[in-house]
């Protein structure tokens, strides 16, 4: 019913001038992902005092939420934490009668974080100590994988309390996605998910539900964002890349695992994890938008695309601001061309 | 809570003794349809939820059949459901509650409304009102960053007094089974006090007149005469609390530990029906995976219709002995 009043509306004013449609108030619903929804209500605001007739309303109630609802087509465009699967594009094809397009937004990364009585180092982590570790095969936090990657750390001989999360996300997504990646019996056994089937450990709902554990919780591991680990101040360790070396989370190192992926598909589908390139962090990912590639009522599509647009060029300043790392250059060029596919 | 009225009356006022209009007109007839739309729309309300709840979970329904509530693997990734763990979760947490809870609220109703004067009664009800009023996720907060640390510093404790039971080995993490238990008696608590002692003060004053005219103490008039009459009431108030207690939602989830294996120990680390559907339905995609979750709403929806069956079955055959 609406949608036909916007229409309606719609019509009548392109019928007029070019002018009446910019002035005309338009109201965008989106919603899904949490994890960016800081950054989101910052530029949605931002840009609804730049342009006061648009009013983008986010819902930040989590990834699968944004795919569900994108797809149903009850908001406008969704947001995602991980891009969605072949099914998923195929079931938005059969609902929708078109195809949804992918538009990197932000980068965030997931740290192990710990705490070791005693040990006030910065830690060094394998591929293979984290898989081995939250896989239940390293149980003490001197087994010699841990030890051999920490020279001159006194590693106690405790069990290791794995912390990880219980609720759905994209955060865990990331994680295990990477962990997928480095480690063949994770794969197998585990695999890939907003949430899985761990082979051990506790479960802390949210990124605080994590922290509070292993704040509390003496040996203990668990993973979170880097954003909330960085403003909780909690010690987390460097990861071992691709190219061998240990980098340490960071706007620019995450940033830099971007910049790393060689062949950027046409799509924007992509996991960064594990990405190849000098002081790239390896737990790094994009977060998107997902937008479908026909926008029936021209008003929002102008405004959409006017947004996306103003998002990969003045929005992209402001990421700092809110401790997320922003995209690499040649994504952004790339991101610019795409946006002309949405008719 | 109990449905049924004794009050010897009919609830329907006489038919056919007065003309209609008059019946309108004197407002018996509107009050009746009245109250009667309002029962009726608390049993819409049941009805379509079930029916939403049964035809939302058809795939998982017929995907794993009753092996569903039998099985305890809880991999979304796979596809493999099973909610054994949820359902152990959710009635050894509930059971722990109430069996910290009964003793403890029904004490306390016992004191403020018998025994304390009226003026500290009054005040520690209205203390014990607010506490209901509290809302879960800050009792689950006070949980994780009060409760958790104090357990585990009394844990050596508790291990030294009851740790030859298999109840209480194994590592303690701090968040487990038993520190949801603790949280959801501190949660329950308030129901059973102030409704319990709301029908202990509604006892008719005669029956302790004439309990001490016949010459018992104040101690056995309370025991064995007030809290006999008082006695559906208190249980009502039990149902209450168990059914607050069975679909606790955030307070659980974040002292439990969410993890969806049986373990005999209570201070193992637990999952509960109402907690997994918090906590995963949002990130649930794949029709699979949201049927599997609507269908354990379902299975918390039978779970409290069996438990609560089974407690008024208890109540009823222990009425009856009480008045032969």
């Amino acid at each position: 019913m609406t949608r036909r009043i916007h229409i309606v509306n719609a019509a009548l004013a392109a019928a007029l001038t070019v002018g009446v449609v910019s002035a005309q108030q338009v109201l965008i619903t989106a919603g899904g992902a949490t994890f960016p929804n800081p950054m989101y209500s910052k530029w949605f605001n931002e840009y609804h005092k730049k342009l006061p007739n648009v009013s983008i309303n986010y819902q930040s109630q989590g990834s699968g939420f944004g795919v569900q609802q994108v797809t149903a087509g009850t908001i406008d465009f969704g947001a995602s934490d991980m891009p969605m699967t072949d099914a998923q594009m195929k079931e938005f094809q059969a609902k929708r009668g078109t195809t949804v397009l992918h538009f990197p937004t932000i980068l965030g990364a997931d740290v192990p974080a710990y705490n070791i009585p005693g040990v006030t180092a910065k830690l060094n982590f394998t591929p293979e100590a984290l898989a081995g570790i939250f896989l239940g095969k390293i149980t003490k936090w001197n087994d010699p994988e841990l030890v051999k990657a920490n020279p001159g750390v006194n590693l106690p001989a405790n069990d290791i309390a794995v912390v990880h999360r219980s609720d759905g996300s994209g955060t865990t997504f990331i994680w295990v996605d990477y962990l997928s990646k480095v480690s063949k019996e994770w794969e197998t056994k585990v695999g890939r998910g907003t949430s899985v089937n761990w082979p051990v450990g506790l479960g802390g709902k949210g990124n605080e539900g994590v922290a509070g554990q292993v704040k509390q919780q003496p040996n203990s591991i668990g993973y979170v964002e880097l954003i909330y680990a960085i403003q909780n101040k909690m010690a987390y360790g460097k990861v071992k890349n691709a190219a061998g070396e240990f980098v340490e989370a960071s706007l620019a190192s995450v940033t830099a695992a971007a910049a790393g992926m060689k062949e950027m598909p046409d799509d924007f589908r992509v996991s960064i994890t594990n990405a190849p390139g000098k002081g790239a962090y390896p737990i790094s990912s994009f977060t998107w938008l997902l937008i479908p590639s026909k926008i029936a009522d021209p008003a929002k599509k102008t405004a959409i695309k006017d947004f996306l647009k103003w998002m990969l060029a003045d929005g992209q300043k402001m990421t700092d601001a809110l401790a997320y790392a922003q995209l690499p250059t040649a994504v952004v060029a790339k991101e610019v061309k795409a946006i002309d596919k949405i008719q | 809570m109990s449905a049924s009225t004794t009050t010897g009356f009919s609830a329907r006022p006489p038919r056919r003794a007065l003309a209609f209009w008059t019946r309108l007109r004197r407002g018996d007839e509107v009050a009746y349809t009245l109250t009667l739309t309002c029962a009726l729309s608390i049993l819409a309300i049941t009805a379509l939820l079930v029916f939403e709840l049964y035809t939302n979970s058809a795939e998982t329904r017929h995907k794993f059949g009753w092996s569903f509530l039998s099985t305890s693997v809880w991999d979304p990734v796979a596809g493999e459901f099973g909610a054994l763990p949820f359902i152990y979760g959710t009635v050894v947490t509930s059971a722990l509650a109430l069996l910290i809870g009964i003793p403890l609220g029904v004490g306390a109703a016992i004191f403020l409304a018998e025994l304390a004067p009226a003026k500290i009664s009054n005040a520690l009800t209205f203390l014990i009102e607010l506490l209901a009023a509290v809302p879960s996720v800050i009792y689950g907060l006070l949980g994780i960053f009060v409760l958790v640390p104090m357990l585990r510093a009394a844990e050596p404790a508790i291990r030294g007094v009851l740790g030859w039971t298999p109840l209480f080995s194994g590592p303690f993490y701090g968040v487990s089974l038993f520190s949801a238990g603790v949280v959801l008696t501190v949660m329950i608590i308030p129901f059973i006090i102030s409704i319990s002692r709301e029908v202990i003060l509604a006892v008719p004053n005669e029956q302790r007149e004439g309990a001490l005219a016949l010459g018992a103490t104040r101690w056995e008039t309370t025991w064995d005469v007030v809290i006999p009459y008082a006695r559906k009431g208190i249980m009502g108030s039990i149902f209450l609390a168990l059914a607050r207690s069975l679909g606790e939602t955030m307070a659980v989830t974040m002292v439990v530990g969410n993890d969806p294996k049986i373990h005999a120990s209570l201070f193992a680390p637990g999952y509960s029906i109402a907690a997994v559907i918090a906590n995963e339905f949002t990130e649930a995609t794949g029709s699979l995976y949201q049927s599997a979750l609507i269908e354990l709403g379902l299975v918390l929806f039978g779970l409290t219709m069996v438990i609560n069956g089974m407690a008024r079955l208890l109540v009823l055959s222990t009425t009856k002995k009480g008045a032969a």
